[in-house]
C-alpha cells in the first residue's frame, strides 16, 4: 500500500468527499460521546445538581457520588456526629455533613469482581474452545461441515430472552442459579458460536502449507498449530476476545434473571442503587463510570489487533 | 540421503485424475526434474512422497521402506514450497533453526546454530540472519526457504518450484547455486518445474509429466534429441519444435507411417537462393542470435539463425531437413 497520492487518482476519494465524510465521522461520534460525557459528568455531581432543571453544565464537582457508591450508609443525630472524632477520610466528611455516618463497604466491589470473573472467564473459554473448532471446520473435512456451522450461528437467531425461562428451569434444576460458574457457562455458549465463525474466518486465510511444513519438519499437528497458526492468528483471536468480552460484559437480561445474590455481576446491580428518597442518580453514574474502565483498557491494548480485526482480514500483512 | 521409488501410483481429487501409474526412481544422490506444465501432477507428485497426501493405489518407498502409512514426520524428506515459503512470524534465522529445533530431532542449541550459521553462509543470507522474513525481497525468501530445508541432511529434497516467483536474472542465478549445492553435498532431490531451462540445466535425469502420466523418463539429452512422442518434443527446445506435414520440405527419409515431422533449429538447413521453397516473412533480432519467422505455402516456421547471416524480409532460400524427428499418426515417435 503506498502513501503516494496523486491530484487525479481515480482509486483516491477527492478532497471533498473525505472532508465531507470526516465531518460525518465527527458529528457521529459527538452524537455517541454525549451519553458517555454526560454519565462522567453526574457521577461528580451532587444529588440536587443531578436533578436540578434545566442541567447544569457547570457545577461544584464533588466525590459524592463515588462515597455513596461504594459505601452504606446511617442517618444519626447531629449530636452523635459532633460526639465522634475527626473525620477519618474525604469520604466520611462528605457523609458526616449529610448528617450520615459510613456503616460499611456497599456491594458495588463484589458485583464488578462477579462480572471480572464471569466476562473474562467466559470470553476465555469461548475464545479458546472457539478457536480448536474453528481450526477443525478450517483444516479438516468434517462431515455436514456447513449444516454445522449454520446450526452454531443459530443459536444466535433469537433474542436471549426467548430462552430465558427454560435456562431459568434447567439452572434451578442443576444448582447453576446464581453460580459464577452457570454464568460462565451461559455466555460461552452463548459466544461461543460467534468465535467460531469469526475465527473460522481468520484460520481459513492462514494458507495450510505453513503447517505442513512444519509438519514435515518433524512437528506433530498440535505443535504445528501452537507453532506456526496461532501467532499468525493472534490478530483474529484478539479481535474475537474484545466481542466476546464485551458481550458478556454488558450482558442485562440473562443477569437479572439468573442472578440475584453471591454471583450478581454488575449490570443489574447498578440501577439498584438506591439513595434517600429516591435513586442516588450521581452514584448510579459512578458505579457506570468506573463499569466501563475495564473495556477501555482492554480495547486500548488491543487496539491495534481490533482495527485490523474489524476489517477481517483485509489488510492483514 | 537414500532412494526413493514410486511404484504404480495413481491418485483422484473426486473427479480429477490427478496421476496415474506412475513408477518413478530417484536413485541415491541423484538430481531428478519432473516437467510438466501446471495440472500435471508434479505438486501431486511431491506430497505423495512427503506424506502430505495419501496415493489411492501403489506405494512409495524411501531407502526400502514402504512408507505410506508413515506420518510426513516420520519420513524424513524436506519440501520447498511454490509459496509461502517462509513463516511470516519469525525471523531468518528463528525460520532456518524451526526444523532442528522439532521435538523430533532435539539439537543441543550450540549444533543448531552453528548448523544455521553454515546454510546461511552456502545460501548467502548469513548478513540478514536477524531479518524478519517478510522483510526479505523475493530471491531472499526463496534463499531461506531453500535453505530451510538444507538444514536438514533427509532422505531426499522435495521441491516445488522453488523458482518460479522469482525474476529471469534471479532465477538464472539461484538455479546455478542451487546445482552447486547439490553437487556439494551430493543430496537426492527431486524438483519440479515446468520451465524446460531449469530442467536441462540441473536435472541428472529428467521426467516429462503430462496430464498424471509419466511420459518419459531419460537425462536432458535423451529427452531433447530422442523424445517418445509428440508432447516430449514440444516441452522442449527454444525456439519451440516446428511441428510440419510429411512432405512439405525435402530432405531425410521418413519411415512409413509419418504423419507429423518435427523439426527443429538443427534440423533444419538453409541455403540462399534466387527461388527457393520458402520465403523469409519476419526476423526477430535477440542480439546474440535472430529468430527467423519463415514461410512455405501457408505454414509458419521459426528457427535460429547467425546475427551475421546477411538475409532480410522478402530473402527467398531453399529450406531443407536434415534427420528431424518422425511421429506417427498417433502423435508416437518413429524411427
Ligand atoms: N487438493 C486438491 N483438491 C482437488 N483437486 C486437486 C487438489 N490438488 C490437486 N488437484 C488437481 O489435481 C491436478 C494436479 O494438480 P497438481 O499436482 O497441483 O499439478 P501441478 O503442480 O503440476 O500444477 C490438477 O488438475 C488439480 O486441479
Ligand atoms: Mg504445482
Amino acid at each position: 500500500m503506498s502513501n503516494a497520492t496523486s491530484a487525479h487518482s481515480v482509486v483516491e476519494p477527492s478532497a471533498t468527499t473525505k472532508r465531507i465524510a470526516g465531518i460525518i465521522v465527527v458529528l457521529y461520534a459527538i452524537v455517541t460521546m454525549v451519553p458517555l460525557a454526560w454519565i462522567f459528568m453526574t457521577s461528580f455531581k451532587s444529588p440536587p445538581d443531578s436533578i436540578s432543571y434545566p442541567p447544569k453544565l457547570v457545577f461544584t464537582p464533588t466525590l459524592e457520588g463515588y462515597c455513596n457508591l461504594f459505601t452504606t450508609r446511617t442517618r444519626q443525630t447531629p449530636e452523635y456526629i459532633q460526639s465522634l472524632g475527626p473525620p477519618q477520610s474525604t469520604c466520611d466528611e462528605i457523609t458526616r455533613s449529610r448528617n450520615m455516618v459510613i456503616a460499611g463497604p456497599s456491594n458495588y466491589w463484589p458485583r464488578f469482581t462477579n462480572s471480572m470473573v464471569i466476562a473474562f472467564g467466559s470470553t476465555f473459554l469461548a475464545v479458546f474452545l472457539g478457536t480448536l473448532a474453528a481450526y477443525g471446520f478450517s483444516r479438516f473435512r468434517v462431515p455436514l461441515a456447513d449444516d454445522l456451522l449454520f446450526f452454531i450461528l443459530s443459536t444466535r437467531m433469537m433474542p436471549p430472552i426467548a430462552v430465558a425461562i427454560p435456562i431459568y428451569l434447567m439452572y434451578r434444576e442443576l444448582g447453576l442459579s446464581d453460580t459464577a460458574l452457570g454464568m460462565i457457562l451461559l455466555y460461552t455458549a452463548v459466544n461461543v458460536s460467534l468465535a467460531v465463525w469469526l475465527l473460522k474466518g481468520f484460520i481459513d486465510e492462514i494458507p495450510r502449507e505453513y503447517e505442513e511444513a512444519a509438519m514435515i519438519d518433524g512437528y506433530t499437528r498440535l505443535q504445528a498449530f501452537r507453532k506456526v497458526v496461532l501467532p499468525q492468528a493472534t490478530t483474529g483471536i484478539a479481535a474475537t476476545a474484545i466481542f466476546c468480552l464485551i458481550f458478556a460484559w454488558n450482558e442485562y437480561a440473562f443477569a437479572v434473571l439468573l442472578t440475584s445474590g453471591s454471583a450478581q455481576t454488575a449490570p443489574p446491580f447498578i440501577p439498584t442503587i438506591i439513595g434517600e428518597g429516591g435513586m442516588d442518580w450521581p452514584a448510579v453514574a459512578a458505579g457506570t463510570t468506573i463499569f466501563l474502565v475495564p473495556i477501555l483498557v482492554f480495547t486500548i491494548l488491543l487496539r491495534k489487533q481490533l482495527l485490523r480485526g474489524i476489517t477481517f482480514g483485509a489488510v492483514r500483512k | 540421503m537414500a532412494e526413493v521409488t514410486l511404484t504404480d501410483i495413481s491418485k483422484a481429487f473426486g473427479e480429477t485424475q490427478a496421476l496415474s501409474n506412475v513408477n518413478l526412481t530417484v536413485r541415491d544422490g541423484e538430481f531428478v526434474v519432473l516437467l510438466g506444465p501446471t495440472g500435471s501432477g508434479k505438486t501431486t507428485t511431491l506430497r505423495l512422497i512427503a506424506g502430505l497426501e495419501k496415493p489411492d493405489a501403489g506405494r512409495v518407498s524411501i531407502a526400502g521402506r514402504d512408507v505410506v502409512s508413515e506420518a510426513p514426520a516420520s519420513r524424513d524428506v524436506a519440501f520447498v514450497f511454490q509459496q509461502y515459503s517462509l513463516y511470516p512470524h519469525l525471523t531468518v534465522y528463528e525460520n532456518l533453526a524451526f526444523p532442528l529445533r522439532s521435538p523430533a530431532r532435539r539439537l543441543p542449541e550450540t549444533e543448531i546454530d552453528a548448523r544455521v550459521r553454515e546454510v546461511a553462509k552456502m545460501v548467502r543470507i548469513d548478513h540478514k540472519l536477524e531479518n524478519r522474513s517478510t522483510k526479505l525481497s523475493g530471491g531472499e525468501m526463496q534463499r531461506v526457504a531453500i535453505g530451510r530445508a538444507l538444514v536438514r541432511k533427509p532422505a531426499i529434497y522435495l521441491m516445488d518450484e522453488p523458482l518460479s516467483s522469482l525474476d529471469a536474472k534471479l532465477r538464472g542465478e539461484l538455479r546455478l547455486e542451487l546445482k552447486r549445492i547439490q553437487n556439494e553435498i551430493g543430496s537426492t532431490l527431486l524438483y519440479v518445474t515446468h520451465d524446460q531451462v531449469e530442467a536441462m540445466t540441473m536435472a541428472d535425469r529428467i521426467g516429462i509429466l503430462a496430464g498424471g502420466r509419466l511420459v518419459q523418463i531419460g537425462t536432458p539429452r535423451e529427452i531433447y534429441s530422442n523424445p517418445a512422442n509428440l508432447h516430449v518434443a514440444a516441452r522442449l527446445g527454444q525456439p519451440h519444435i516446428n511441428l510440419i506435414p510429411e512432405g512439405l520440405l525435402p530432405g531425410g527419409s521418413a519411415p512409413t507411417g509419418t504423419k507429423t515431422i518435427g523439426a527443429r533449429t538443427e534440423h533444419l538447413e538453409i541455403v540462399r537462393s534466387g527461388q527457393g521453397n520458402a520465403e523469409i516473412d519476419w526476423i526477430e533480432h535477440l542480439g546474440d542470435q535472430n529468430h527467423l519467422h519463415i514461410k512455405v505455402g501457408q505454414h509458419k516456421l521459426v528457427t535460429l539463425a547467425d546475427p551475421y547471416l546477411a538475409i532480410g524480409r522478402g530473402d527467398r532460400i531453399d529450406l531443407k531437413l536434415r534427420n528431424p524427428l518422425y511421429f506417427d499418426a498417433g502423435g508416437q515417435r518413429l524411427t
